[in-house]
């Protein structure tokens, strides 16, 4: 009955080296099962390789031109090299998410520890390429062009402020709408149990309005789930094409 | 006689209708500024709203905890967590007019360039 039970980390084989619990748990069992059928799909559906591909080949192919169009529409034509990278963290979060739909299932991507990490391997990848374009040129970007230097001491701090916001502001918009999205649909379905162990043969009938709301809450979720996939992705193509480009 | 009408009549209507979709596409596009129609058309009020609240919160996470660590570093409590508060708040806000003003999801550095490129770039990020 408790809407956040969802969320807890059990370990399922226990693992303690020098002292640290790295246990294997539902989590990385869930991210384990996303990149075990994230490689089924392409590396199976690819596998014909037909001019006129089959249902599993189509989807394959499907995924692939979305994320190469997201990567040029967003990123530009230089950025052709780091569509592997976009492409892998596309279908982690969205294999992620929507595995997190199955009942029964662990949404690993509601964790914001999770979401963070990967956040910051986006972070950390964007400004090491930025470095490595521009070397010691990257800094001047905390400066605003145009204004006046006497701003200076506080435009700069600004600045680099919300360039570290990046990551937890990538991380929390993920994490957010999943763990929220997961607590409401558990919230509604926990109103139709009360309801029939509460009111008997009247919850019967008045329970089928919790449910009518949750039907449509699970097509939503399904929405949410690819959106927010789409706009991890998106905004790391940006963060990528501000990195090459940095004006 | 009715084998030769699809041939004739289908011919003005498909015409027609491509006619129409541009026509619906070009203001579908004014309307939401080229790609940053996924701001505001995709995610609905709604969507805005948690960006916004996403934006502020993620500053005010970086200011505070920005504060906390220059502090706990160099023993300046409370004022490292003072001015560090601030400076993530105008940060949140800066973040906050960026993204309504149009600018998309850019963040970050210059933006008072990339501001004065857009009306060319039909307002796209």
């Amino acid at each position: 009955m408790d809407p956040l039970h969802q969320f807890q980390i059990n370990p399922i084989v226990q693992i303690v080296i020098a002292g640290f619990d790295v246990s294997f748990s539902n989590s990385a069992l869930f991210m384990v099962a996303a990149v075990g059928a994230i490689y089924y799909l392409l590396t199976h559906g690819m596998k014909a390789g037909a001019l006129v591909p089959g249902r599993l080949q189509c989807l394959a192919e499907t995924f692939y031109e979305f994320v190469a169009n997201l990567v040029r529409d967003n990123a530009g034509h230089d950025a052709r090299p780091y569509f592997p990278f976009v492409f892998s963290v596309f279908m982690f979060v969205l294999f992620g998410n929507m595995l997190g739909m199955i009942p029964y299932t662990f949404t690993f991507t509601s964790h914001i520890i999770v979401t963070f990490s990967l956040a910051m391997v986006v972070f950390v990848f964007v400004t090491v390429l930025a470095l490595m374009k521009h070397g010691m040129h990257f800094f001047s970007f905390f400066m605003p062009h145009g204004a006046p230097i006497a701003l200076a001491p506080i435009l700069i701090p600004i600045e680099v402020i919300s360039y570290l916001m990046r990551p937890v502001s990538l991380s929390i918009r993920l994490f957010a709408n999943m763990m929220a999205g997961h607590t409401m649909l558990k919230v509604f379905a926990g109103f139709t149990v009360m309801m029939i162990s509460g009111l008997g043969a009247l919850g019967f009938v008045a329970g089928l309005v919790p449910l009518a709301i949750n039907i449509a809450l699970t097509g939503f979720e399904f929405l949410v789930a690819f959106l927010q996939a789409y706009v991890f992705s998106i905004l790391t193509c940006l963060y990528i094409r501000d990195a090459l480009e940095l004006h | 006689m009715t084998d030769q009408d699809p041939p004739t009549g289908a011919s003005p209507a498909s015409d027609d209708f491509a006619a129409r979709l541009r026509k619906a596409q070009q203001a579908q596009d004014a309307k939401h500024g080229g790609k940053g129609r996924l701001d505001r058309g995709a995610q609905g009020p709604i969507g805005v709203a948690l960006r916004i609240g996403t934006e502020l919160l993620a500053a005010m996470v970086v200011g505070v905890g920005g504060g906390l660590l220059f502090d706990y570093w160099l023993g300046t409590a409370p004022w490292g967590l003072i001015v560090w508060f601030f400076l993530g708040a105008a940060a949140g806000v800066l973040n906050v007019y960026r993204a309504i003003s149009g600018l998309g999801y850019a963040t970050g550095y210059r933006r008072i360039e990339l501001k004065d490129n857009a009306p060319p770039d039909g307002g796209a990020n």
